[in-house]
């Protein structure tokens, strides 16, 4: 790890100030510090925003939900009464790590942390290129890769956990930077790199991500997340599915389905949304879904049993929603 | 002077019951210090540059900018240049800095230019790898395979294979080493502390340092994994002892957890094709297999297939495929898993063909497994009875409704474990107070906890009444901790220092009981006429008779104390998700023996530990390299997986004890019990869904590819 310099602000301005292109955030440290311990990233300043009291905290807001940036994992399944309507939400809060890496990790670190594709990790590059510039993954080990949004050149998989949930209860996110405070869709922050130095995020070098914020229109929807792993203990799941559905008695009115570790952003399956409009809910249906989800999945050479995965993950997700 | 035995099974007060490992409370209060623990006044800190190519000439090598930077004291360069490397992650400069951080900016700053060179990672077969790559180490028949295949009323055909996993030891190979003048002190994590001063005399030469095997003072007390890769000071130690002897200051280097899985040994691969025939009784008559492995660029030796059982025509062939991956070493009961593996789920394959249960069809065969017959068949009907597999066994394919699929499966296996070299030096001391010492080392496995049951058994003591002094090589020397041979060793040499200590006690303490020594006994703390406690004397008052000379006496290893050859018996239940591949274990049973028991505790301890371990490569490990760059894509604990504590279901464990058992006398444990679980774990899978996966690790990929639901390799 190369030396940095260190800076502690108490308020989100005089961190704003602190960014730039040189300088990291730090909240949970769980994915930051361990990205410079493997030289993947080399900040020449952190910018600590643990100090920063507007960060935290979890609480209802204009009829919804506003979740603090910096709010520990834990500390989300701490509210379990407050976040009783969003079981999509606990569900992968709980399936994240360790409750150690819970205490550490925050809501924003999670979904700001850096994929877990073995080729970046190991040093070739976000999008895993080789000395002549030949991308890795189509010819390697691509397991745990893309099946979805996977024609190139990002063939990872996005790594938040409660980003499918965020995005499938239509969550809001707010940043701030130099330019002033705003406010995009959760599904928004994610996008895929076309060339190696752009961030799998759309958060300017000197943004903070402030807090998420859950609509009032997310209550009354039935939600549930599912995730498939190998296994139970600390792992990353091989594909999560994430589903929100707006119900009228056992009828779909409407449906929000997002698939997680298949593309290299939260994959929201309009095809399955589609197949459940106006449907009775049952077995056959969630099914059906999840057969529709998996349609237009284009496997890699190693990983075509994520499709079935993300198949099997919306059907129980679906029917874990309405249990 | 009369023979030495073990007590007879009415005078043991301590063998043979359930006593809680002595270190326990040290280790779990953060007391027990491990050579990560150590800190040395003034130490330094050590880094190694690892190679960043599988195979490649080094052509220059400048360290100028490195030894230039803050805090840095010392560089050594350990693969000179013209010479090649050999995987990723081998090791070319060691540097030791004021901090570690120091230590790791500096090592980001040394400048290595290398050729590259073809290079080759992936476990194929020898037809791909090529003559140049392959060394065929086998060819060999027994009986008449093609007769014995005309024989055959059934026959079955299949492929299996098992990776290369690592060692992954929890606490990664290092030292701290310190020179004292010419003398040099090391603190390692070993399991060899009486033959590592050697080693480092030897690699210590070829760095032009000279230090004589008894200048080196090895220091192991606590231990945190070795399983094989730990018998000797490895490059990183000898680096350590050159960088603290250039620095003139203590030098700390632990392998990073990358460097641990890249460098610190693996288990070597086996695959195979397999052909195996029997009567339609399923009586065994012939076997055909052609099998290959790699274990890095050496030959990793020749695996013993079939497994157990002597079938009488068989036909095996083996090759070696020699790969850039980094070293082999020897992995908890070396090339057994493999050709258990390999072997058990072939038969197993072929009872399902046959129609048999596999409880039935290992029985009907039990009678050319050898010597340990009788015991495979008491253990086989031991673990069935456990798991109560005629209730519970169904035929392949489980017909409960929904996703989830449970199945049972076996597996048999076997181990040497006879005792190595070992010395014992027991001293009582006229005060009462009584140390046992010994060159040896406790892996973690309990083995302070024999001696100290041995010695105060011996001399009639509570545990507290003897010191145990290991982990150190100023003790008398002992063997290394491999092959499960160390508690016989010690057992034995303990046994036999403890009697003869105690006989000098018995003589000077005599006269006073009006009795000849061999009428006395040691028991319950006191010295006493056999079997009369009213003549007696206490311990201390008896050992207060020797004046102010202590005894010391010296005990060696006693053939006559111990043998070796065990078998044990394991079954598997799990659970699997047909819809997602996911497998859960629901049990292990483990029966197993290993002769006298001195601590059934301890000794149950390894057989859980050993079916954990077995979990862990049964369904999670493997060490995945990269044909394209050559490196190894997860040398971390995110990918490189070990089971978790919500992964390993219940484990129960039976040891055989008793007659037909004790009276082998002492006997390993450490290795055999991880010897199963992979093919029991295999066959489970194979009842549960109908279909054999037949690689390791059973990933939710590949038994949705035995499932043919969209799986790939």
């Amino acid at each position: 790890m190369r030396s940095f310099e260190y800076a502690n602000p108490s308020t989100v301005k005089q961190a704003v100030a602190l960014l730039g292109a040189n300088a990291a955030v730090l909240a949970g440290g769980t994915d930051l510090i361990t990205l410079m311990k493997d030289s993947l990233v080399q900040p020449g300043r952190l910018v600590n925003v643990k100090g920063i009291r507007e960060l935290g905290g979890i609480g209802a807001s204009g009829g919804g939900l506003r979740i603090g940036a910096s709010a520990t994992l834990e500390e989300l399944l701490e509210h379990r009464e407050l976040l009783g309507e969003y079981p999509a939400i606990l569900d992968a809060a709980e399936g994240i790590a360790s409750p150690q890496m819970r205490n550490m990790g925050t809501v924003g670190g999670d979904l700001l942390q850096r994929p877990r594709c073995w080729y970046f990790r190991n040093g070739f590059g976000l999008l895993a290129r080789d000395s002549q510039g030949r991308p890795l993954v189509p010819k390697g080990d691509n397991r745990y890769h893309a099946i979805f949004g996977n024609s190139g050149p990002a063939y990872f998989v996005s790594p938040s956990s409660l980003a499918p949930a965020l995005v499938a209860l239509g969550a809001r996110v707010r940043l701030e930077g130099s330019k002033g405070p705003r406010e995009i869709a959760a599904a928004d922050l994610f996008r895929a790199p076309q060339s190696e130095g752009e961030r799998e995020h759309a958060i300017e070098p000197d943004e903070i991500l402030t807090e998420v914020v859950i609509p009032a229109s997310a209550r009354g929807m039935r939600n549930a997340t599912y995730e498939v792993r190998e296994r139970q203990f600390m792992d990353w799941p091989l594909a999560t599915a994430s589903v929100a559905l707006r119900m009228d008695g056992k009828q779909v009115r409407e449906a929000h389905v997002v698939l997680g570790q298949v593309a290299p952003t939260p994959w929201r399956s309009e095809a399955a949304e589609k197949a459940l409009a106006g449907q009775t809910l049952d077995e056959a249906a969630a099914a059906g879904a999840g057969d529709a989800a998996a349609q237009g999945a284009h496997p890699l050479s190693r990983n075509g049993y994520k499709v079935q995965l993300a198949r099997v993950a919306v059907k129980r997700a679906l029917l874990a929603a309405i249990a | 002077m009369a023979d030495i035995k073990w007590p007879a099974p009415a005078d043991r007060h301590l063998i043979g019951k359930r006593i809680s490992r002595i270190d326990g409370p040290f280790k779990s209060s953060g007391r027990a210090k491990y050579t990560f623990d150590i800190n040395r006044p003034n130490m330094l800190f050590g880094k190694m540059v690892l190679s960043a190519h599988a195979h490649a000439k080094i052509d220059k090598i400048d360290t100028g900018e490195a030894e230039g930077m803050p805090g840095v004291r010392a560089v050594y360069t350990m693969v000179p240049e013209g010479q090649e490397v050999n995987w990723v992650g081998q090791e070319v400069v060691a540097l030791a800095a004021d901090t570690e951080e120091q230590a790791e900016e500096a090592a980001d700053h040394v400048h290595i230019d290398y050729s590259p060179l073809p290079f080759l990672v992936a476990d194929t077969d020898p037809q791909q790898a090529g003559p140049d790559r392959t060394k065929q180490l086998r060819d060999q028949s027994e009986g008449d395979p093609q007769q014995g295949f005309q024989q055959a009323e059934v026959t079955h055909e299949g492929a299996y294979g098992i990776p290369v996993i690592t060692h992954c030891c929890l606490e990664s190979h290092g030292s701290v080493a310190e020179w004292n003048g010419d003398k040099l002190n090391v603190w390692l994590s070993t399991q060899n502390v009486s033959g590592s001063a050697g080693q480092y005399s030897d690699g210590l030469k070829q760095a032009g340092i000279n230090v004589a095997p008894s200048d080196v003072s090895i220091d192991c007390q606590y231990m945190g994994g070795g399983f094989g890769s730990k018998f000797g000071p490895d490059s990183w130690g000898i680096a350590a002892a050159v960088l603290a002897r250039k620095a003139g200051r203590p030098v700390k280097m632990m392998l990073e957890r990358d460097h641990e899985l890249l460098s610190a040994g693996c288990r070597p691969s086996l695959h195979g094709r397999i052909k195996v025939g029997a009567k339609k009784d399923g009586t065994l008559v012939a076997w055909d297999s052609e099998s290959w492995g790699t274990g890095g660029m050496g030959s990793a030796g020749t695996p013993p297939l079939p497994y157990i059982f002597k079938i009488p025509n068989q036909h095996v062939r083996h090759s070696a495929v020699l790969t850039n991956i980094g070293p082999a070493r020897a992995w908890r009961a070396p090339n057994h898993p493999q050709v258990c593996f390999l072997t058990m789920t072939a038969l197993d394959d072929l009872a399902a063909k046959l129609g048999m249960d596999p409880l039935d069809f290992f029985l009907k065969n039990i009678g050319i497994t050898g010597p340990r017959s009788a015991n495979y068949q008491e253990e086989l009907l031991r673990a069935a009875d456990m798991i109560a597999w005629k209730k519970n066994w169904h035929p392949r394919g489980d017909r409960a409704t929904g996703p989830v699929k449970r199945g049972l499966g076996l597996s048999i296996h076997t181990w040497g474990g006879a005792g190595h070299v070992s010395n014992c030096r027991c001293t009582i001391q006229p005060d009462g107070s009584v140390e046992v010492a010994l060159g040896s080392q406790d892996l973690g496995t309990g083995t302070r906890t024999v001696i100290d049951i041995v010695a105060a058994e011996t001399l009639g003591l509570p545990l507290e009444g003897v010191q145990v002094a290991i982990g150190d090589n100023k003790y008398p020397p002992d063997g290394a901790s491999g092959g499960s041979t160390t508690v016989g060793g010690v057992s034995s040499s303990t046994r036999v220092a403890a009697t003869n200590a105690l006989n000098q006690l018995l003589e000077k303490v005599a006269p006073s009981l009006n009795a000849t020594p061999d009428q006395l006994e040691a028991v319950g703390g006191r010295i006493q006429v056999r079997g009369d406690s009213a003549r007696s004397i206490p311990w201390k008052q008896a050992c207060a008779k020797l004046g102010a000379a202590p005894i010391v006496a010296m005990g060696q290893r006693d053939a006559s104390l111990i043998s070796a050859g065990v078998g044990g018996a394991q079954m598997a239940q799990v659970a699997v998700d047909t819809e997602t591949g996911v497998v859960r274990m629901e049990k292990i049973v483990a029966v197993q023996d290993c002769g006298l028991v001195i601590d059934p505790k301890t000794a149950e301890s390894q057989v859980y530990g050993a079916c954990i371990m077995g979990t862990c490569y049964a369904l999670h490990e493997e060490k995945i390299m990269d044909d394209q760059t050559g490196a190894c894509l997860n040398p971390n604990m995110e990918f490189y997986r070990l089971s978790g504590i919500d992964d390993i279901g219940e484990i129960q464990v039976h040891m055989m004890t008793g007659p037909g058992y004790d009276e082998r006398g002492v006997i390993g444990l450490g290795e055999p019990p991880v010897v199963s679980p992979g093919a029991a774990i295999s066959n489970a899978v194979a009842n549960a869904i109908g279909a054999r996966v037949p690689d390791l690790p059973i990933t939710p990929n590949r038994v949705l590819m035995a499932l043919g639901k969209g799986g790939a390799v």
